[in-house]
């Protein structure tokens, strides 16, 4: 088992007492122990504190719908009648889309990085990615705005709709009026936004591979590719799904450019070529001019939303590494 | 060099302080983004008038400025639409509108062919966006403009998608001039549940996706369009008449409501009567509580209105915004006194 080679071998703990803690105190061992203990607990605090001031704050709106909220499709602040669904659906297929995007684009480029570049090259492009992963969302917005979405009215759109829209099931997602914002454009542009997070942290875990895993392929008779995609990648699987679980936190409450370019009516359409909005840009479109008081509490509680949703995808998250772990297992 | 900047920042620090001591009275405010621009060149010419006054204003929206008066966190707030009866009523304390400018909102359009001014009657603008009317070459628009070779295409509806004082008057327009408007969507509100079309965030959001998409109908600020010459369609006023929205006809609206206005000054001025009147026109307030403890404080908000009614009104036109009525800064300056 790796489990056993990788295990770090831990010091007998000294005998437990007063004289025992002060030598550990003269070390520094306790101090350090008190302080990263502090701060760990400052995490925790920070945690529950928003979770608090969101479900205090939205006390209004989850009495008067409910759970209803989940699912009532109409967001009406004149008629005081809010229902996230439309954001909920909205928030999961365009981060859903992004990752199917970004994903392949990311673990390829992460392999071609790590395993195939030279070095320097390697190292060079490595930082470019870094530098991506920097840039303000805002900026990728604008981008958006003056490059995806003229090319997807004039381009993307049209030619989805001639070729994969006459597809029996899957044609319905790519049918009706393209106006080159929607779903599939914000999907695209948060797939550009998550990809160097992909790339980056993907790349240092492959990097982290063993030298002796490779060899090992190799004497068996793998070609590199095969060495690559059956030892290395397996190996580094945990790791390359965190990097994906982070892009998708990232995806998840991108608020600035998907408000670009996502075309913001609250509307459930199974065309992905249809305009909706998410549960961020809803709150950062609407927040400053909130006037009541039922108005101001769903918008909090569309915050709380996004917290669960952000919850039970990064819950789901580690049940799926810990079965992949267990299911198969890294290669010995 | 180090030592020099060390003392200027001293001097300044020491100057600073005795400012505060000397009689320095600031003010803090917040609320509407559409008068920003005005209110930022007011508070500033105000300030070197009066340099013991100052005031800091934020322009967080509407909403946030009647939510930051009534938890007195800010001196006065500011509103592109009137506190309704309900906020009114949950305020702690009683607070006073006045109106400040007047602005005005137009429809922007981009169609294929189609290079002129289009004329809207009341019935159209209701229908593009309620849904009803979804061709260019509907009857109801085809009928003010003749002449004028419309497509057959389908009409792309923009709209905001941030909550604003714009849609707030847009809305207040069109809940006025149609029932089903009214019924279905509702009142005149800083954001509403649009039945149809796409949404851009700020007037330039709005314009972007108007220039950008064929066939598109979009609303913005009249100063905006103004501004970044963008061009705007006429709109049938209440006496039938299609008027293209300028300063002059903004104040018209006013005047012509200027004696069924009340005393607090909350009234809507869409579709006011009169030939020359243009129909989505609105005030936008300052929210002055109306009992101010601090007596340093009370006298510069007065003095500041006082100011802004006289000498302040002679800025607006250069920023694109509307003057106010004659009548109307009459009542005004008798209101003040009841700032106490």
């Amino acid at each position: 088992m790796s489990a056993a080679a990788t295990t770090i071998a831990h010091e007998v703990p000294p005998q437990a007492g007063p004289r025992a803690f002060l030598h550990r105190l003269r070390q520094g061992d306790e101090i350090a122990h008190l302080i990263t203990l502090t701060f760990a607990a400052v995490i925790l605090l920070l945690t529950s504190m928003l979770v608090y001031e969101l479900w205090v704050n939205s006390h209004l709106s989850r009495t008067a719908f409910g759970w209803s909220f989940f699912w009532t499709k109409v967001w009406d602040p004149n008629f005081d009648n809010f229902g996230a669904a439309p954001f909920i659906y909205g928030t999961l297929v365009t981060s859903a889309v992004a990752l199917v995007l970004a994903v392949p684009l990311g673990l390829a480029s992460a392999i071609f990085l790590s395993e195939l570049a030279p070095r320097n090259i390697s190292d060079v492009i490595s930082f470019l990615i870094d530098l991506l992963a920097a840039v303000p969302s805002v900026i990728y917005g604008l981008l958006g705005i003056f490059i995806v979405v003229p090319l997807m009215r004039t381009t993307i759109g049209p030619l989805l709709i001639n070729t994969v829209g006459n597809v029996p099931y899957i044609g319905v997602l790519f049918r009706g009026p393209n106006y080159g914002v929607g779903f599939l454009t914000a999907g695209i542009v948060l797939a550009i936004m998550v990809v160097p997070f992909i790339i980056s942290v993907s790349r240092e875990v492959l990097l982290t591979v063993p030298r002796e895993q490779r060899e090992a392929a190799m004497a068996l008779g793998a070609t590199r590719w095969e060495s690559t995609w059956q030892v290395v990648v397996p190996w580094a699987r945990t790791g390359i799904m965190g990097s994906v679980f982070l892009a998708l936190a990232r995806a998840l409450g991108e608020t600035m450019a998907v408000t670009m370019v996502i075309g913001n009516a609250a509307a459930i359409k199974a065309s992905l070529l249809a305009p909706g909005d998410t549960i961020a840009s809803t709150i950062a479109n609407q927040f400053t001019e909130a006037t009541g008081d039922l108005y101001l509490s769903s918008l909090i509680e569309l915050g709380l939303v996004l917290f669960l949703i952000t919850f039970i995808l990064n819950g789901l998250a580690r049940i799926l590494i810990v079965a992949t772990e267990r299911g198969g297992g890294r290669p010995a | 060099m180090k030592k020099s900047l060390l003392v200027v920042w001293l001097m300044t620090l020491t100057a600073a302080i005795a400012a505060a001591q000397g009689g320095t009275v600031l003010l803090n405010a917040a609320g509407a983004t559409f008068p920003y621009p005005i209110y930022s060149k007011w508070f500033d010419v105000y300030h070197t008038a009066h340099p013991n006054v100052q005031i800091n204003y934020q322009s967080i929206g509407s909403g946030g400025g009647i939510r930051q008066l009534q938890a007195g966190t800010v001196d006065f707030g500011a509103s592109d639409g009137p506190m309704t009866d309900e906020q009114l009523a949950q305020s702690k304390f009683k607070i006073l509108h006045f109106p400040t400018v007047l602005g005005a909102v137009v429809p922007t359009y981009n169609i294929a062919g189609v290079t002129g001014e289009l004329n809207f009657t009341q019935k159209a603008l209701a229908g593009i966006y309620l849904g009803t009317i979804t061709k260019w070459n509907d009857p109801e628009i085809a009928k003010a403009n003749s002449g004028v070779k419309l497509p057959s295409a389908d009409i792309v509806v923009v709209h905001r998608s941030d909550g604003s004082g714009t849609s707030y008057i847009w809305t207040d327009f069109l809940a006025k001039v149609s029932d089903d408007w009214k019924n279905k969507v509702g009142k005149a509100a800083t954001s509403v549940n649009w039945p149809v079309g796409l949404g851009g965030k700020g007037n330039e959001g709005v314009t972007g996706l108007v220039k950008q998409t064929p066939n598109a109908i979009g609303y913005i600020e009249l100063i905006y369009a103004v501004q970044n010459n963008i061009p705007y369609g006429k709109v049938q006023n209440a006496a039938g008449k299609f008027v293209k929205a300028d300063l002059a006809g903004v104040t018209a609206a006013a005047a012509a409501d200027a004696k069924s206005i009340p005393d607090d000054f909350r009234v809507s001025i869409t579709n006011a009567p009169g030939p020359t009147v243009y129909p989505i026109s609105s005030f936008t307030w300052l929210l002055i509580p109306a009992q101010i403890q601090d007596a340093a404080k009370r006298d510069a908000i007065k003095d500041f209105l006082k100011w802004m009614l006289t000498e302040g009104q002679k800025y607006n036109e250069g920023l694109s915004y509307a003057q106010l009525p004659k009548a109307v800064i009459v009542r005004e300056t008798k209101a003040i006194s009841l700032i106490q």
